[in-house]
């Protein structure tokens, strides 16, 4: 018996020290190498992968040896810790820290109270960067949502539905900055005088039909929609898909019914379907505000936030990393996590109303 | 023909007319998605010059002014009054409009007043003889100096983009950020669903509470950790970053399913003496295909795009493709051709995993989404 033990606990010894050498050495090699590329980015993976997979070996392994009543407490710790830490790390932690760098001046050694606030609040930027995000958020989701909704609601009716799909989800694999150029070039403007072929799609159809080229992304108000275009087309299909499966599970029967009652299409759509799929529309509609708030990418890519179009994010991402101002872009962190609140809320309250935990 | 029968054309005649209304309006929409993304691949593969003296859709056949012959003008013309070109009377601004003749050519001054050229043009039908070339790829990929022409014919030198570096930094970010935080979150998912420990509740709800935090609000204080770490560009930082951002959804769904799967089969394996981890990688991983592939699609989608974050935690250093390409938007804004073959190569490969990988995508989706 005792034999066995003293093997097991060597095997073990041995574990951990073949681990910890995989950690070490791989990160020693990879902040030291200087060759080939592609080589390093082989290691980078496996290594990243691997030490993952290593840690938890291990920790299991470790854990497996313990008493009967010691382990049933330390398992779950092995098993739910890591994920707990990293969030705590990443998320938990920062909130806490950003909220109370949001009270001190730039280098965080002096509390300054409020003054962050106030200075944001005081200052023409921020009301502008929040008078876009509202229209980010309200045309913004309408857009895709909308839209997504007519597309769900038509293909459902089309035998080519799947292509439609297909086509609209596209653009949801693209990055933000990806878009960023794709439209670019649709909003492109040559200036004016002699021979000038305008080469952005936009500009090229107004001038077929007679009118002035534009610098649209120079055009107050304006530029705001057409950047908000760019998030409809990249979210619609989001939008769509969820809605398509939820106008499927609506019962065949119910629709039927209401057609051999004589209701007309629009009348099945507007009393049937709607409420049916309610939940899943503002779930979607959700999802679609969160991210249109903390919207970035396009913005800095197409104007820099620059002729009337700041978004918050934006605005944040400036005061910290250009003009280093930590102060005010905590305070500005700390406002959209307040914007968020509400959202937060319900998801909270349908969480709570659903039997997860059996 | 009885009235029935003549009823049930009607119908059939009604919905065949409906059908092709809802058709045309899907077409019509499905039209407006595609253009954007058809003219980026288009202009990808058309030259330099090109790209700047016409839009992309010239491709396509159509009626255009084609150069036929260029006159060199003698140094005594008079540039600042008018003078006769072949019988065509004009100053130097209406043929720098373009004058056309009454056998329908048309003069066109080309540059400014000291270049002393035009050049006759006559309408032809053009179209799919346009000159398309992959040197953009390769100019975007290259490493050192590239040379292309610009609109005015100008030859123009330039650093290279560097592409195929930021195409494997982009790699090297993305798989370890798909694959870390699936295993991470799977483990935890599987406690949460089938562990019994004190406070699984409440740390279960904060983790949802978690999902709508916006990312911003971690940057600084991170960015604060990194640097006293010394991970800052580092693949490592990259990683762990990802990994913390998205665990909240991924446990999240992951949950969703793990939950799901039927009691017996844990209880059976238990008895026959299987130890948590055993069941964990034998059982619980293999059932959670489905739902640990949606995951996996829609965190490298979201890592590959990212630019936020690598833009801060990597810098300049390891640039990744979103960075790169964001950085030839503000460096080189006017070199369409590179930018527009650096945008569709950073799509190729999220197009293929997301097209490969589509139906799970969907139901990954709908499980976090519908459910929730």
């Amino acid at each position: 018996m005792k034999s066995i033990s003293i093997q097991k606990y060597f095997f073990l010894l041995l574990e951990v020290i073949v681990a910890l050498a995989i950690l070490i050495l791989g990160y020693v090699f990879l902040k030291s190498w200087e060759g080939s590329k592609l080589f390093m980015v082989i290691v980078a993976i496996i290594w990243g992968v691997g030490s993952v997979a290593i840690l938890f070996y291990v920790l299991n392994s470790i854990a497996e040896t313990l008493p009967r009543k010691t382990r049933s407490i330390v398992l779950p710790v092995v098993f739910a810790g890591p994920a707990l830490l990293l969030l705590l790390w990443f998320l938990i932690l920062p909130t806490i820290r950003t909220f109370s760098l949001s009270f001190f001046n730039d280098t965080g050694r002096q509390f300054i109270g409020l003054t962050n606030y106030g200075n944001v609040f005081t200052d023409g930027v921020f009301w502008e960067s929040f008078r876009n995000n509202i229209y980010w958020l309200v045309f913004g989701t309408s857009g895709s949502v909308g839209i997504g909704l007519l597309i769900a609601v038509l293909a459902d009716k089309s035998r080519f539905e799947n292509i439609y799909k297909a086509l609209i989800f596209l653009p949801m694999a693209i990055s933000f900055v990806g878009a960023g150029v794709i439209w670019k070039f649709i909003y492109a403007y040559k200036g004016e005088g002699a021979n000038i072929v305008e080469i952005g799609l936009l500009n090229a159809i107004i001038t077929g039909l007679g009118f002035k080229a534009q610098a649209w992304l120079q055009l107050p108000f304006w530029n705001n929609l057409l950047l908000i275009i760019i998030m409809v087309w990249l979210q619609t299909g989001y939008a769509m898909v969820i809605l398509s499966s939820a106008i499927k599970g609506i019962p065949s029967s119910l629709i039927e019914a209401a057609k051999v009652d004589g209701a007309t299409e629009f009348q099945v759509f507007r009393h049937i379907m709607i409420p049916e799929i309610m939940g899943t529309l503002i779930t979607v509609s959700t999802t679609i505000v969160i991210f249109s708030l903390k919207l970035f990418d396009i913005v800095r890519v197409m104007t820099g936030g620059n002729f009337g179009t700041n978004v918050i994010a934006n605005e944040f991402y400036l005061r910290q990393f250009t003009q280093g101002r930590t102060g005010e872009a905590s305070a500005l962190a700390i406002l959209l996590l307040v914007a968020v609140v509400p959202v937060l809320l319900y998801n909270l309250r349908q969480f709570q109303g659903r039997k997860a935990f059996k | 023909m009885s009235e029935p029968t003549k009823f049930k054309r009607k119908q059939k005649l009604k919905r065949t007319a409906r059908n092709v209304w809802v058709n045309i309006v899907l077409i019509f929409i499905t039209l407006l998605w595609t253009i954007p993304t058809l003219g980026i691949f288009v202009t990808s593969f058309r030259r330099s010059e090109d790209i700047f003296s016409s839009g992309w859709w010239s491709i396509l056949p159509h009626r255009d002014w084609v150069k036929t012959e260029e006159l060199t003008l003698s140094e005594d013309i008079d540039v600042d009054g008018t003078f006769i070109i072949e019988d065509i009377e004009g100053d130097f601004e209406s043929f720098r409009e373009g004058i056309v003749s009454e056998d329908g050519t048309q003069y066109r001054w080309y540059g400014n007043k000291r270049t002393l050229r035009v050049d006759k043009f006559e309408r032809e039908w053009v179209g799919f003889g346009a000159n398309l070339t992959l040197s953009n790829y390769r100019d975007v990929l290259a490493s050192g100096k590239i040379q292309f022409t610009d609109g005015n014919g100008r030859t123009i030198t330039r650093d290279g983009s560097n592409f195929y570096d930021a195409v494997l930094n982009s790699l090297a970010v993305a798989i370890p950020s798909t694959v870390i935080p699936i295993l991470i979150a799977a483990f935890a998912a599987y406690a949460f669903a089938w562990m019994d420990f004190p406070g699984r509740k409440p740390l279960f709800v904060i983790v949802v509470a978690l999902l709508v935090v916006p990312l911003q609000i971690a940057l600084i204080p991170i960015l604060q950790d990194y640097t006293s770490l010394d991970l800052n560009g580092s693949f490592l930082g990259m990683w762990l970053a990802h990994t913390g951002f998205g665990l909240p959804l991924a446990v999240y769904l992951l949950f969703n399913y793990i939950s799901t799967l039927p009691r017996d089969i844990f209880e059976s394996a238990f008895l026959d003496g299987a130890t948590p981890f055993n069941i964990f990688a034998r059982l619980v991983i293999p059932l959670s295909v489905p739902a640990l592939a949606s995951f996996a699609i829609f965190q490298f989608l979201w890592v590959w795009n990212d630019y936020l974050i690598a833009l801060i935690f990597l810098g300049d250093k390891n640039r990744v493709v979103t960075s790169a390409l964001a950085a030839m938007v503000g460096e080189k804004g006017q070199d369409w051709h590179l930018l527009t073959s650096g945008a569709f190569l950073s799509m190729i490969l999220p197009l293929v995993v997301f097209f490969s990988l589509q139906r799970f995508f969907v139901r990954g989706l709908m499980a976090g989404s519908i459910k929730g």
